[in-house]
C-alpha cells in the first residue's frame, strides 16, 4: 500500500490503521467483569485479581457490582435451576458487546453435581464465549480465558455486530 | 435420681421416657422404640396432633421446640413408602424425643403442626417439595427449595438420579 508510509512523512503526528483494529483494541484492554460469584470458583477469580495474579496487567480488574457496567460475566460456580433465571437476567441487563466465561467444570458441564437442582452446562441459559475447565481453575487458567477472550474480541467485525467464532 | 437429672442437664442432652404417655395416647401410639439411647415414638396419623400438643404442653415433657422434621422415603415398592420424623427439644428439661409417623402412598397426607410450633411452616414445606407429602391445614404450602414451576418431588426413590 504504502499509503500509512506517505501520512506519516508528511503529518508525523497521525497514525492510519483499520477502525475494527482501533476498537477492538480498546474493548480487549478493558473488559470489566460482572461480579458474579456462585461458590469456590469465585475465590480463585477474587485470586486472579490479587497482587501475585494482578489480572490489571489485562485490563479485567476491575469487578462492577452492576452488571450495565461490566463487559464480560464470569459464572464462577455451579448455577442451581433457581439461580438460572437470575443469570439470565444479569446477562440481559449487561449492555453490548458482552462476553461470558464459563469458569469451572460446574459451570460448563455440571461437574460432580449431576442431580435434580443444578443446570448441566450454563451454555443452556447464556451464550458462552470460554469454557475453562478445572475444579476449580486455576487464576493462571482464568487468565488464560480472559487472553483467549482476548484474542477473540481482536478478530471481531465492528459495524456488522458479528460475533468471531 | 435428682443427682442423675443435674448432671445431665450440664451435659449433653438425654432422651426423654416416653413409656408414660402410652397409655394415656394408646390409640395413637403404635410402638415406642429404644436404641442406642435414642427413643422413637411410633405413631398413628389419627390423633396426632392432640399427642403433639400434650407432648409441648405437659410439664414433665415440655417440648417446646421444634428441631427439625425429616422426610423418609422407603421406596415404590414399600408399603408403607413414606415416613415422616419430628425431632423433639425440651430447651427447659434438656431432653428429646423422635417421633415417627408412617404414611400410605396413595394417602401421603398430615395434619399440619403448625398450630403447635410455628418452626414447622419452612420445615414441612420441605418435605412436601422434596416428598410430595402434603400437610392438610398448613398456611402456606408452596415449595421452598426447588423453584415454583419444578415437576416432580426430588428425593423421591423413583426420581431420576441423573439427566436433569
Amino acid at each position: 500500500m504504502g499509503l500509512e508510509t506517505k501520512v506519516g512523512e508528511i503529518l508525523p503526528e497521525v497514525i492510519t490503521t483499520k477502525l475494527d483494529s482501533l476498537v477492538n483494541w480498546g474493548r480487549k484492554s478493558s473488559i470489566w467483569p460482572a461480579t458474579f460469584g456462585l461458590a469456590c470458583c469465585a475465590i480463585e477469580m477474587m485470586a486472579m485479581t490479587d497482587a501475585r495474579n494482578d489480572i490489571a496487567r489485562f485490563g479485567a480488574e476491575v469487578f462492577r457490582a452492576t452488571p450495565r457496567q461490566a463487559d464480560v460475566m464470569i459464572v464462577a460456580g455451579r448455577v442451581s435451576i433457581k439461580m438460572a433465571p437470575v443469570l439470565r437476567r444479569i446477562y440481559d441487563q449487561m449492555p453490548e458487546p458482552k462476553w461470558v466465561i464459563s469458569m469451572g467444570v460446574c459451570a460448563s458441564a455440571g461437574g460432580v453435581f449431576n442431580n435434580y437442582a443444578i443446570v448441566q452446562g450454563v451454555d443452556k441459559v447464556v451464550p458462552v464465549d470460554i469454557f475453562v475447565p478445572g475444579c476449580p481453575p486455576r487464576p493462571e487458567g482464568l487468565i488464560w480465558a480472559v487472553m483467549k477472550l482476548q484474542e477473540k474480541i481482536e478478530r471481531e467485525k465492528v459495524f456488522t455486530e458479528e460475533k468471531a467464532a | 435420681m435428682s443427682e442423675s437429672i443435674e448432671q445431665t442437664q450440664t451435659q449433653s442432652s438425654r432422651y426423654a421416657d416416653a413409656s408414660l404417655i402410652r397409655t394415656k395416647f394408646a390409640s395413637t401410639i403404635e410402638e415406642i422404640i429404644e436404641a442406642i439411647g435414642e427413643v422413637t415414638l411410633i405413631a398413628k396419623r389419627e390423633g396426632l396432633v392432640e399427642l403433639m400438643a400434650y407432648l409441648r404442653d405437659e410439664p414433665s415433657l415440655k417440648f417446646n421446640y421444634l428441631s427439625d422434621i425429616g422426610g423418609v422415603d422407603l421406596g415404590e415398592f414399600a408399603s408403607p413408602r413414606f415416613a415422616v420424623a419430628y425431632q423433639l427439644y425440651s430447651l427447659e428439661h434438656n431432653h428429646r424425643l423422635r417421633v415417627k409417623v408412617f404414611l400410605e402412598e396413595e394417602d401421603a397426607n398430615l395434619p399440619t403442626m403448625w398450630n403447635i410450633w410455628k418452626a414447622s411452616n419452612w420445615l414441612e414445606r420441605e418435605i412436601y417439595d422434596m416428598f410430595g407429602v402434603n400437610f392438610e391445614g398448613h398456611p402456606d404450602q408452596r415449595r421452598i427449595l426447588m423453584p415454583a414451576d419444578y415437576e416432580g418431588h426430588p428425593l423421591r426413590k423413583d426420581f431420576p438420579m441423573k439427566g436433569y
